[in-house]
Formats: structure tokens, C-alpha cells, sequence
């Protein structure tokens, strides 16, 4: 049997992957609520950041704004088709202004080498409207569809953005500054700097998103979207704004999650993907519903994960992906099925 | 009745049809070699050098015209058998190039024989090409087996008095291979493998792995993976306070793996081909022209200092092809199946043929042919490979 600090390492690994598919976990279980979609794209957006955050260590201009502009001219045009007056105004001003000025402003600040904090917002900044332009383009127009079309889009939607990863970021690995180089010893356990500002991350993430849909009015819009769409439309709340309201922050949250997990490991063009698949087991043990049930089941999924490491590591996968067929059985048996209405 | 309008009608047609034969007669002379290499993917870094160069190879061979059909697995086996049976059916290639990755290779050993096409992998696994059977009669590779570079380094080990050792390698075909060649190596020599890990390509922690390795205290740790995945145990080891030997294995043998690893790499022992260090080679070793000038080609045309070992992997399969195509020309066209029968027992006669990675001499039960002529030691000295007396 292991000793106590072998336990109190694997577990300490653990929490802190856990914390990450917590945040992912977060930002799935809220686009599905609002937007019924399977957001799968929400691992690219991850490694998308941590490739941008370790790359501004060169010093140069992001190559993933070409990316978010290219995306943004893709989502004006696609709207351009119906929009006429104002709302074509406010169309262009979101998908072709915002990530032009992100552009320009990111050409005067990386030279100026503002640092390690300056370096991440960049870094979030470049590559969290994806996450919206992607709903402009995919999953707006497919907003009466079933779960299962959205699913499709989704899954397209990551192939695309993962060869266009590809492109821009070439197939080597990056790894970025950690923001903070002290390392807390606490007995057995060694927490690197790094770690502390994970958790602290999802612990304000999660409060932040309670607060925000607890007591903002385009909380409260958000979540009577998700609740009944139809109604929410009948009531005067804009679906189309919530869906993009959702997206928006999934995709911060993804991008907050790339940055802070680029100091911890080396990530891949494609390794987001796999991070993302295990937020997602996290979201169905929540039902895709609760917030509170994903965020634990994720912080679970990271034990388990790193446990089954320990002792079967060439099954490690397996043991967490299958994770996921107890808890559908278990819910399948429990809920009489209700024919999803919209 | 001949109008003026007749004659130049029958004039054209005759013509046309006189330029349609001798185009037939020109088209009869192509050679068609489909290639899978795995450009996108977890092995995207082994692949592209090795699509890349694919650009560098010759269009003509004794007297015909070679054509290449590049397509692109993503380091995904189904994708790769998909690609093969493609390749053979609809482009009816002569001989295939690839894949880039063991599992990818071992799939696609059973379409090659099934269909009776030479096949030569660009991936390191010894199962792929034995032991031999009817399918493996049709397949050969150009990577060092992995059973010579263990026992590499297992005599490197016997030299240094290792006597316990842990491993960690890919939870796919690349790492079982190696696990079960580097098993049966030490076992021989009498070392003892105190604990076996995996791990996958895309891990982002192999925490627990190590700390199972640590707790049973190897003196020297061997890491199986390619590309520059196997940086992560490595870095991971050296931060839980392992202060032992590393070693790793020769798909690490790349540009990329140096850069991910940093200062974390420095002194890590490694087998390789003696493609990697050629330019610390004595002039009298055969290997060291060829490589070099394989080397300033593909720099020539990519940039400086982006040649890879994988690349090179690549460039000896054509190397291999090239030497068999002038004799299989002669007893047959090219797109039949005698041309390809004859491909394959051109490349397996070959003797001494000096290839980018060492010297190979082909032989019915052997169809990689390296000996301990084509693997040398190196460690990573400042960043640098240097190669070890």
C-alpha cells in the first residue's frame, strides 16, 4: 500500500487537475443550459491560450489573431446575409471591430514586455472571442435544432478549429511562465506557486458565476433562457443575445483555464481536446444541469484519474472515461424520460 | 466522297490518334508510390519532416517516371489502413511509403500482403516486420528494430553497473514494443525491471506514474516514447527529487524534444542512428556522406537546422526503392503485379546499400537489415547531442 506522502501527492495532483476540468466543466454545463450545445470546441480555446501565453515569451504578435480575424470576417458575413440597418451596425462592430482593436492594441503592448500578468490577459484577450464567433457562425443559425444537429456542429466546429490550431501553432508543445515561482511546503506536500492560483481561479470562478446569475439582471435572462427558451423569448428577453452572453463567458473561462494551465505542463495544439473531454464527463455526472455536482465530479475525475495512474497507469483513460457509464445508467433509471421539448 | 472537309477530318483523327499512342507508350513507364505519413496529430512532429520530404525525391529512376501520392493519416491506424487500401485500390500505386507510427504500420502490414503490394514503414516497431509470415513477406522498415537500440542500451547500462531499472513508455504499440524488447534485453544481462508504467502521447501529468517508479527505486530510468512527449517523465522525475540515471529512447532524437526539455534533458543517454551526430562521424564511415548530403537538401530547401532523424526515416525508404527499381524495370511494367513482386525482391536482395541511418543488408528473415553499425550512443551535452566513444 502507498505511504501517506505518496496519498497526499496523488491527491494534491488530483485537485489541481481537477480544478481545471472543474472550470471546463463550468463553461459546458452553462453553454448547454443557455445554447442546448455541446460546446466540444471548448478544449481547442484552452490550448489555444496556452499556446498564445507561451509564445508571447518570444516577444511577437500572436499568429492566433490572424485566427479570431479571420473567424470574425466568417461571422460578419454569415450574418451580413439577414441583418439591414443598426443591427448590421452592431453586427460588424462585434465580429469585425473587436478583434481588429484587440489586434491593434496587442501590436502596441506585446513589445513593450509589460510582464507575466500583462502576457495572460493578452493571451485571453486573443483568443476568447473565438468562443463567440464560433456561436455566430455554427450555432446561432442552428438554434432551433435538435441537441443532436448542435452536437454535429460542435464536433465539426472542433476538427476544424483543431487543423486550424495546427496551422497556426505548428505541432510542437509550449510551456509559460508560471506567475508565481514560490513553492508552499505544508508537510509532505509540495504546492507549487502555480497550483494556488488554479484553485483560487475556479474557487472565483465559481463564486463569480453564482453572483452573476444570483444577482444581475443578465444573469437572471441567462437562466430563464435556460429554463424555457420559448417563455424566456415570450418575456422579452433576446435568446439570440443570451446564447452569445453564454459564450462569451465559456469562452473566458476556457481561456482563463489555458493560461493558468501553461505553467503546469506542456500543451499541444491538440492536447486541449482530451482536458476538455474530461470536463465534459464532470458536466453529464452534473446531469449538464447543476453547477455545484459538475464542479465536484470534476475535482473527482482529477483523483480518480490520478489514482488509476498510480495503479494501473496503462488504463488510466479507460477507468476515467468509463467513468461516465454508471452515472448514465444510474440517471437513465432514476428519471423517467422526458421528451425534450425545446 | 473526299471533300476537302474529309481529309482534314481524317488527317486529325489519325494524328490524334497516333499522339494518343505515343502518350500511352510514355504513360506506360510511371511508377506510382503512395506514401501515408502521419502530418497532423500526436506524432504530427515525426510526420512532417517526413512529408516534407517527400518533395526531395527523385521524379525519374532508371529510365521511368516516378509519381508520389502524399496522403496524410493523423497518426490515426484507421485513417492509415483507410489511406493503404486507397493507395492499392484506386491510385494502384506500385509500392507504399509508411506510416510514421507503430500502430499505424502494424495495421496496415496485413492490406500490404493482402494485397500484395511492397510496403516499406517508416516506424520503429520490430513487430512489424517479424516474425515473418506471408503478409510480412511484403513489408519492410527503415528505422532501427527496436530490440537493436535496447540492446544498446542495456550494454550501456552493463558498462555504468546498473543493476535495477524502472520504465515508462506509450501506452501504444511504440511502447509495448520497447517493454517487451528492453524486458527481454535486460533480462539477458541480468538487470532487473522493478516497475513498468504508461503513459499516453497527449498526458499532461504523469505524477502518479512517477511517484510509482520513485517508490521503487531503479537506479536508472529508461522513458519509451517519440517526439517530444517524452519530456514530460522526464521533468516530472527530476522535480519529485529523482536523482538517478535517464535514459530515453531514439524517437526522441529531434530538435523539438531538446527545446520542450530544456535544461531538464541535460545528460540524458540515448541511442540513435548515426544520422543525428554525422558530422562528428570519422570521414571513413560510409553513412556519414550520405547523411550529410540527404541533410544540405532538405536544409537547402526548409531553412537551417530543421533536418530531422524522422525525415531521414523517410529519405531511406526512397533510398531502398531507388535501389530496387532499375532491376525490377527490366522484368517488368511498372502497375502490374509482376513489377511489384519484383520491387520486393529487389529490396530484399539488397546487400551494403548505405542508407541516411546506416548500412542495411536485406536478407528473407530480415527485412530492416541494420546492424550495430547503424545505432550509436549519444547524450545531450548543453543542449546538443554528442556522441559517446
Amino acid at each position: 500500500m502507498m505511504d501517506t506522502s505518496t496519498l497526499l501527492a496523488l491527491v494534491q495532483d488530483g485537485v489541481v487537475n481537477g480544478a481545471i476540468y472543474a472550470l471546463l466543466a463550468l463553461a459546458l454545463v452553462l453553454v448547454f443550459a443557455v445554447t442546448r450545445t455541446i460546446f466540444i470546441p471548448v478544449g481547442e480555446i484552452v490550448s489555444f491560450a496556452a499556446l498564445t501565453y507561451a509564445g508571447l515569451d518570444n516577444n511577437a504578435t500572436p499568429k492566433v489573431l490572424v485566427l479570431t480575424m479571420g473567424l470574425g470576417l466568417v461571422a460578419f458575413l454569415r450574418g451580413a446575409i439577414r441583418a439591414r440597418g443598426r443591427a448590421l451596425l452592431m453586427l460588424g462592430l462585434e465580429t469585425l471591430a473587436v478583434p481588429a482593436t484587440v489586434t491593434a492594441v496587442v501590436m502596441v503592448v506585446v513589445p513593450m514586455q509589460l510582464g507575466i500578468v500583462a502576457n495572460a490577459a493578452i493571451a485571453i484577450a486573443c483568443v476568447a472571442p473565438i468562443a463567440p464567433l464560433l456561436y455566430r457562425i455554427a450555432f446561432a443559425p442552428l438554434a432551433e435544432a435538435s441537441v443532436l444537429v448542435l452536437l454535429i456542429a460542435s464536433v465539426g466546429a472542433h476538427l476544424a478549429l483543431s487543423g486550424l490550431g495546427l496551422l497556426v501553432f505548428g505541432p510542437e508543445g509550449a510551456r509559460g511562465e508560471p506567475f508565481s515561482d514560490a513553492v508552499l511546503e505544508m508537510g509532505p506536500i509540495i504546492l507549487p506557486g502555480q497550483a494556488i492560483w488554479v484553485l483560487a481561479a475556479t474557487l472565483a470562478t465559481m463564486i463569480g458565476l453564482w453572483a452573476f446569475f444570483r444577482f444581475t439582471l443578465a444573469g437572471a435572462a441567462l437562466r430563464a433562457t435556460a429554463i424555457n427558451r420559448r417563455g424566456a423569448r415570450l418575456v422579452g428577453i433576446a435568446t439570440d443575445q443570451a446564447g452569445l452572453r453564454a459564450f462569451w463567458l465559456a469562452g473566458m473561462i476556457a481561456a482563463v483555464s489555458g493560461v493558468l494551465i501553461a505553467p503546469l505542463t506542456t500543451i499541444y495544439y491538440d492536447g486541449g481536446f482530451l482536458i476538455g473531454l474530461k470536463g465534459f464527463v464532470a458536466a453529464i455526472v452534473g446531469g449538464l444541469v447543476s453547477y455545484p455536482l459538475a464542479a465536484l465530479a470534476a475535482i473527482a475525475v482529477g483523483i480518480l484519474e490520478s489514482f488509476a495512474a498510480f495503479q494501473a497507469s496503462a488504463f488510466k483513460e479507460v477507468i476515467v472515461f468509463a467513468g461516465i457509464i454508471p452515472v448514465l445508467l444510474w440517471r437513465s433509471l432514476r428519471h423517467v424520460s422526458v421528451e425534450d421539448e425545446e | 466522297m473526299l471533300t476537302r472537309h474529309r481529309i482534314a477530318l481524317l488527317a486529325a483523327t489519325i494524328v490524334a490518334g497516333l499522339g494518343l499512342g505515343a502518350a500511352q507508350a510514355a504513360q506506360a513507364d510511371t511508377i506510382k508510390v503512395g506514401i501515408t505519413f502521419s502530418a497532423t496529430g500526436p506524432a504530427a512532429s515525426l510526420g512532417i519532416p517526413e512529408a516534407n520530404s517527400v518533395a526531395l525525391f527523385p521524379t525519374k529512376i532508371g529510365g521511368a517516371d516516378v509519381e508520389y501520392i502524399l496522403l496524410d493519416d493523423g497518426s490515426d491506424t484507421s485513417r492509415a489502413v483507410a489511406n493503404t487500401r486507397k493507395l492499392i485500390d484506386e491510385n494502384n500505386v506500385d509500392i507504399i511509403f509508411g506510416s510514421t507510427v507503430s500502430p499505424a504500420a502494424m495495421s496496415m502490414v496485413s492490406v500490404a500482403g493482402e494485397k500484395k503490394v511492397p510496403m516499406i514503414a517508416a516506424a520503429a516497431s520490430g513487430a512489424i516486420i517479424a516474425p515473418m509470415d506471408d503478409n510480412r513477406h511484403w513489408v519492410f522498415k527503415t528505422p532501427q528494430n527496436d530490440g537493436l537500440m535496447a540492446d544498446a542500451i542495456v550494454e550501456n547500462m552493463v558498462k555504468q553497473g546498473i543493476k535495477s531499472v524502472a520504465f515508462i513508455g506509450f501506452n501504444d504499440a511504440y511502447g509495448d514494443g520497447w517493454l517487451n524488447e528492453f524486458t527481454r534485453s535486460s533480462k539477458a544481462a541480468g538487470i532487473a525491471l522493478v516497475d513498468a508504467e504508461k503513459f499516453a502521447r497527449q498526458d499532461t501529468s504523469v505524477t502518479a506514474q512517477t511517484l510509482k517508479m520513485i517508490a521503487a527505486k531503479p537506479q536508472a530510468v529508461l522513458i519509451a516514447g517519440s517526439g517530444p512527449a517524452p519530456a514530460l517523465p522526464q521533468r516530472t522525475l527530476k522535480e519529485r527529487g529523482y536523482r538517478g540515471l535517464i535514459y530515453q529512447t531514439h524517437g526522441v532524437a529531434n530538435a523539438e524534444f531538446l527545446k520542450i526539455g530544456g535544461k531538464d534533458v541535460e545528460g540524458t543517454l540515448l541511442p540513435t542512428g548515426p544520422y543525428l551526430i554525422a558530422e562528428q562521424l570519422p570521414d571513413s564511415n560510409p553513412v556519414k556522406a550520405v547523411a550529410l548530403d540527404y541533410r544540405k537538401r532538405y536544409e537547402d530547401k526548409y531553412g537551417a537546422g530543421t533536418a530531422s532523424t524522422f525525415g531521414a526515416n523517410a529519405n531511406d525508404c526512397e533510398r531502398l526503392f531507388e535501389a530496387a527499381v532499375p532491376a525490377a524495370l527490366a522484368k517488368a511494367k511498372p502497375g502490374t503485379p509482376e513489377f511489384r513482386a519484383a520491387l520486393r525482391d529487389g529490396i530484399e536482395g539488397l546487400h551494403g546499400v548505405v542508407l541516411d541511418h546506416g548500412v542495411a543488408t536485406m536478407s528473407p528473415t530480415d527485412h530492416n537489415g541494420f546492424n550495430t553499425s547503424a545505432r550509436v550512443m549519444v547524450k545531450i551535452e548543453n543542449g546538443a547531442w554528442k556522441l559517446l566513444p
